[in-house]
């Protein structure tokens, strides 16, 4: 094994460990490393393009791309933050929840990595990561607890109350049918625009009116606050779209699609900032974080300020290429973990679908 | 000294050494818990056999076929642990290492041994899910002792294995419910080939399949 130079700059200090972190839980293949809260690289390699013609990310497809792009992203990873293997301290995986296929590849290929390294091996929760990108901002700030984040993308939504990053996470409520980000994807197909579904959705809707059509909030009314008070759904504004649509061109009439794409985003980012402010609101916590690829839908981000605004919320969103699904975030929460003395993770932790959000690591 | 590491079946780790044989070998017959054990059995190979990592030569993965999210957890790792320790992570059919050894056995020979010719056909079947089995015909071993391929991999229900084996439809076969791959044969075939300038297999895994294509409907809970 190498031995770590004595002519190392690193600081010994625990409290900026350099770690690597590996994300394969969807269909990008993230390798970041970080320095404590210093991003040193977000190395990502997308298979969308793979999954363009079939509407939506094919489980086996992202799993096959993942293996092929490992070996590349850690060897560019490791080039953009100019260091050795030697001198990274800890490695993180991404454990779960994601596609089991596409999770297993990055828990196999972390734990050979870390005995073929010798270095501690943390397994760590995806939507915690999600929160934990948001150390790594370069503009000062801290992330300040307690927060409420809406972590909103093509796998998942789910609101969250963090009180501690790394063991005191509850989820509050998440999507009972489809992602956010499935209902983007879902709407754009019907709408004949291209996959993924949120940037063509955000391109058509300018100019569009997003009062034209009153499509149906999910979970919003009364009965289903009781019951679902914090939780989406989405599969019903997707029908109601679909029907819309399909009864415009029955009679023969065009299809307003600056309109419906414009009502459709609407509905959505109504839905997740009145449910996620609620939250603010009935907990008193005056901080909202977002994540998530969905973050990068403009109508999205603009009524998240004006709504936080209006609340007196503070509203945070990481940088763009932190909110996507990266490896870098996973290496911020395993940083983060080795600051505060944990003890690695066992060797014999597997890939968890549904790890709970509750399990920060596994 | 070669690390061989095979999930095309169960999990299968092991420490070879060209001249000392092989040194350790762990193996787990759970076929659904590739990601869980791999670690584990890298690491209970490498303390048993007393190496670190830099005593290496090389890393072999076994490339399948095998059922795909097994497959690729061996592969990931073998080729992330050659990355970690610096040395080439090489390729071997999954199925070439159950001839090996199964066609050194008849021989009179460990995979241990070094080899010598055997006329002796034999038809590699190993369960490939979906009601499928996974097929290689190989007519025996060479003057190195090394296996010869002769027909597949390929595919296909076992009520026709008959047919699809064709010219080799007659010859012995091993038991899909009975045939596992050992990562001690797979680590010695590797150095036999290297031993003899062989070439190895091709790096990418053998999945004789397209993939389903039905997007994800709920990614989170979706698996293969
Ligand atoms: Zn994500």
């Amino acid at each position: 094994m190498t031995e770590t130079t004595a002519t190392s700059t690193r600081p010994p200090s625990a409290a900026a460990p350099v770690v690597l972190g590996i994300e394969t839980s969807c269909d990008e293949t993230g390798v970041g490393i970080v320095r404590g809260t210093e991003l040193l690289a977000n190395v990502i390699s997308s298979s969308m393009d793979e999954h363009a013609r079939y509407g939506g990310v094919v489980p086996e497809v992202a799993a096959r791309a993942h293996l092929e792009a490992m070996e590349p992203a850690l060897r560019a990873a490791l080039a953009e933050a100019g260091l050795g293997l030697d001198e990274v301290d800890a490695i993180a995986v991404t454990s779960g929840p994601g596609l089991a296929g596409a999770l297993m590849v990055g828990v196999g290929a972390a734990k050979a990595l870390a005995l073929a390294t010798g270095k501690p091996l943390y397994a760590v929760n995806h939507l915690v990561g999600h929160v934990g990108a948001d150390v790594l901002r370069d503009d000062g700030s801290d992330l300040e607890l307690p927060t409420i984040a809406l972590l909103v993308s093509g796998g998942h939504t789910s609101l969250l109350h963090v009180r501690d990053l790394v063991d005191d996470v509850e989820l509050l409520g998440e999507t009972i049918d489809d992602a956010a980000g499935e209902a983007f994807d879902k709407v754009a197909r019907l709408l004949g625009l291209p996959y993924p579904g949120g940037p063509h959705i955000d391109r058509v809707a300018v100019g569009g009116d997003p009062a034209a059509i009153r499509f149906p909030r999910g979970l919003t009314l009364p009965k289903d606050m009781a019951a679902h008070r914090w939780d989406f759904s989405f599969s019903g504004l997707k029908t109601a779209v679909a029907r819309w649509v399909e009864r415009r061109r029955d009679e023969g009439q065009e299809v307003p699609v600056a309109d419906v794409a414009a009502s459709f985003r609407e509905a959505v980012a109504d839905v997740l900032l009145t449910k996620a402010l609620a939250a603010c609101a009935d907990l008193g916590v005056p901080r909202l974080l977002l994540g998530g690829g969905v973050v990068a839908n403009a109508r999205v981000r603009q009524l998240a300020e004006e709504r936080c605004a209006a609340a007196g919320v503070e509203l945070r969103v990481p940088p763009l290429s932190l909110c996507t699904d990266n490896g870098a975030m996973i290496a911020a929460l395993g940083a983060q973990l080795v600051s505060r003395g944990r003890a690695p993770s066992p060797l014999d932790f597997g890939a968890d679908s549904t790890l709970p959000v509750t399990v920060v690591q596994v | 000294m070669i690390l061989a590491i095979d999930t095309s079946a169960g999990t299968a780790v092991a420490v070879v050494d060209r001249d000392g044989g092989v040194l350790a070998e762990k193996t787990v017959a759970d076929t659904r818990r590739h990601a869980e054990v791999v670690g584990t059995l890298i690491e209970a190979a490498t303390t048993e056999a007393g190496i670190a990592p830099g005593d290496l030569s090389a890393v072999v993965a076994g490339v399948g076929p095998g059922p795909f999210t097994g497959l690729r957890v061996g592969i990931a790792a073998a080729r992330a642990y050659a990355f970690g320790a610096g040395v080439p992570c090489l390729a071997v059919g999954s199925h070439d290492a159950v001839a090996f050894e199964r066609l050194s056995a008849q021989a009179g020979r460990t995979v241990a041994d070094a080899g010598g010719r055997l006329d002796s056909p034999l038809v590699v079947v190993t369960d490939a899910r979906r009601r499928e089995v996974a097929w290689t015909a190989w007519s025996g071993l060479d003057d190195d002792g090394l296996p010869v391929a002769v027909d597949g991999p390929a595919l296909v229900g076992p009520a026709l294995l008959d047919e699809a084996t064709g010219a080799s439809s007659g010859w012995p076969r091993t038991d899909p419910d009975d045939t596992v791959v050992s990562a001690g044969a797979l680590g010695m075939l590797a150095e036999r080939l290297f031993e003899h300038g062989r070439p190895f297999a091709d790096a990418a895994p053998l999945y004789l399949r397209e993939p389903d294509v039905t997007p994800a409907a709920r990614p989170k809970t979706v698996s293969q």
